[in-house]
């Protein structure tokens, strides 16, 4: 950065009156003024312009935002950091990175540890005995609700939860368990496993296929000659397979650590944060701030927190992985 | 929604280019170097195969209900085929909504943002990873970013800001939102690809006195256009499947995507099971059917980046 912000005075006295002369301008050596600028640098200039202004923007003016009181119209009146001493004492803020923490767990967690028993049994347990085909189908369907819109998933979910005329109540009804078919999504206690439950079913075709193509990568020899020494499978996947495919593990929890954190169409649709505020996540508190109670600088701050939340959790997560690659 | 790839690291000189596609190896096992099942493994197929069947239980339900009538539903439950097929379910879905209008609006969004993303991701990432300009790291740097941030710590002020400029309710505010925020993405995998590429093409072509303009065009371009393809292919994918701009930016019927026809009307339209099954339908086919024509494609990007 620090040539782009030198650079500027003279390109700036030179537009103000073209008063100083080139070399004047550059004195620092002649081998300088002789060398061109990069070519290269041109092509980077829209993406990096468009970037600064539809995120970069964007982003500073919710920073800015956070600190002001605003309903939308009108002028922003600057609060300082009345909105994040609020925010500390709002019970709702608390409890919706509460629910992100749920699903961190069943969105990022669960469909891992899942993800990765699925694929090595496709893989080395299915697919030496029944032919890859059948594995590869099997990692398709997995992978299905992976590319079906969200707000179709959440349709059927809503429909198969539904307490009355719901599947899953249906079926619990006709096998005589009819005092577990709870209002699933209408409880406060079981909603959040509700929507949980569609976060699972979406999330485990993508930890499959990225442990899938982790598990072809390795060298099968390490656990052919355990299977030789009479390992289990079961054994093997846990000595082998688990430490093999460890980079595929943070990158996959670190993606859906991020996606389970920012969470917020499973919600709306599911839910829209109810009963109650029993689903609410920051993603939709701030939304809700936003477009209903119009609380502008306050829906900026929850907002801000999470993306600084989030970067953190990334940088972090990106820090121990590359370590993790330095020492092997 | 699939998620998006997280790059797998920052560092551009070292390790394997995530983009170069390691092709997701298929076991190659003659039928006579099968092991044989046995009991266990008989046994393992068939949980495996109730845990498939459980998974595509809910497209079942859509498909065999999204043709029954309201009383075939009742009598005999969502589970079983109907006695009667029916189209009305869906043809009254399809007017109702004005489907073909929110197919061609999903179709005009997802494929300008596609191609937007790809331009520029594509320039960046030759300047980065061709060009070595200075300062390619903080570019880099800057576009990661675009992985973490929130989309709701940027609606707010791209609301006013497409408000401030006429775009609100125009499908152009989402293409111009959604082409920047992937094409960082983009210009992320790509500079890694590109980085790799090899020298002695490049001098070879500089040697014949080819520009820079020149090498993008008839060196680069050409090498890399699968790549490219493949990424388009994710960025068409991921915008026909989002939600909060589009609900937020483009308010008005005419304007909305296929994913919104279903979210933001649900209580409008289907109110019984059999027109929400219609309209479940409607929603996934398109998706369903990009999925099985570029199957192979998707499933290979989603490990990009993942395997370093």
């Amino acid at each position: 950065m620090s040539s782009v912000l030198a650079a500027a005075p003279a390109a700036d006295s030179a537009a103000s009156g073209k008063t100083v002369t080139a070399p004047a301008a550059r004195p620092r050596s002649t081998k300088r003024a002789t060398r061109r600028v990069n070519p290269y640098v041109w092509y980077v200039i829209p993406g990096v312009l468009a970037f600064l202004v539809v995120i970069g923007g964007s982003f500073g003016a919710t920073i800015y935002t956070s600190f002001t009181s605003w309903n939308g119209l009108g002028t922003a009146k600057f609060v300082g950091l009345k909105n994040y001493i609020t925010l500390m004492g709002d019970e709702v803020f608390w409890q919706s990175f509460l629910h992100a923490g749920v699903f961190v767990i069943t969105m990022a967690l669960i469909p891992s540890a899942l993800g990765l028993f699925v694929a090595a049994l496709l893989f080395d347990y299915i697919a030496p005995r029944f032919g890859a085909r059948i594995s590869a189908a099997m990692r398709a369907m997995f992978f299905v609700p992976q590319i079906i819109p969200i707000t179709v998933s959440g349709v059927l979910w809503v429909w198969l939860l539904s307490p009355n005329d719901g599947v899953i109540n249906t079926i619990l009804r006709n096998i005589g368990a009819s005092n577990i078919a709870l209002n699933w999504l209408g409880d406060p206690k079981y909603a959040i496993w509700a929507v949980s439950a569609m976060l699972i079913w979406i999330q485990i075709g993508y930890s499959i296929v990225i442990f899938m193509s982790g598990l072809s990568r390795l060298d099968p020899s390490m656990s052919e000659a355990a299977q030789l020494d009479g390992a289990t499978w079961f054994q093997r996947f846990r000595m082998i397979t688990f430490f093999q495919v460890r980079p595929e593990l943070s990158v996959v929890l670190l993606t859906t650590t991020v996606a389970a954190l920012k969470v917020f169409a499973p919600v709306y649709v599911m839910t829209q944060g109810g009963p109650g505020n029993a689903t609410t996540v920051p993603a939709f508190f701030s939304y809700y701030q936003f477009f209903t109670t119009t609380k502008v600088g306050y829906g900026s701050a929850v907002a801000t927190v999470l993306a600084l939340i989030l970067t953190v959790i990334a940088i972090v997560i990106l820090n121990v992985q590359n370590r993790q690659g330095e020492n092997q | 929604m699939i998620a998006e790839p997280m790059p797998a690291s920052i560092q551009l000189d070292e390790g394997a280019s995530p983009l170069a596609g390691k092709p997701l190896k298929p076991l190659k096992l003659r039928k006579s170097e099968l092991v044989k099942p046995g009991v266990s493994g008989w046994l393992m197929l068939t949980v495996l195969v109730i845990a498939v069947l459980a998974w595509v239980f809910p497209l079942w339900l859509t498909v065999v209900n999204a043709f029954k009538t309201a009383p075939d539903l009742l009598e005999n439950g969502p589970v079983t085929v109907p006695t009667t097929i029916t189209l009305a379910n869906i043809t009254d879905f399809w007017t109702q909504v004005n489907f073909t209008q929110k197919l061609w609006n999903s179709i005009q969004i997802s494929g300008w943002t596609a191609l937007l993303a790809i331009v520029l991701s594509f320039l960046t990432a030759y300047a980065i990873g061709i060009g070595r300009i200075k300062f390619r790291m903080w570019v880099l740097g800057l576009f990661m970013i675009a992985f973490t941030i929130p989309q709701e710590a940027l609606i707010y002020p791209i609301y006013t800001m497409a408000k401030s400029v006429g775009l609100y309710d125009n499908i152009w505010s989402v293409i111009i939102f959604f082409a920047v925020t992937q094409s960082a993405f983009g210009a992320y995998m790509l500079s890694s690809v590109l980085s790799e590429f090899p020298m002695e093409i490049l001098e070879a072509a500089r040697i014949d006195g080819a520009g820079t303009l020149r090498l993008l065009w008839s060196v680069v371009l050409p090498i890399v256009r699968p790549t490219l393809l493949m990424l388009a292919t994710f960025f068409f994918i991921w915008t026909w499947n989002e939600f909060l701009m589009p609900l937020v930016l483009l308010p008005s019927n005419a304007n909305q995507t296929v994913a919104l026809s279903l979210g933001a009307t649900s209580g409008q339209y289907t109110s019984d099971p059999v027109s929400k099954a219609a309209a479940a339908l409607l929603g996934l086919l398109p998706s369903l059917i990009f999925f099985f024509i570029f199957q192979r494609t998707l499933l290979r990007g989603v490990t990009m980046g993942a395997v370093k």
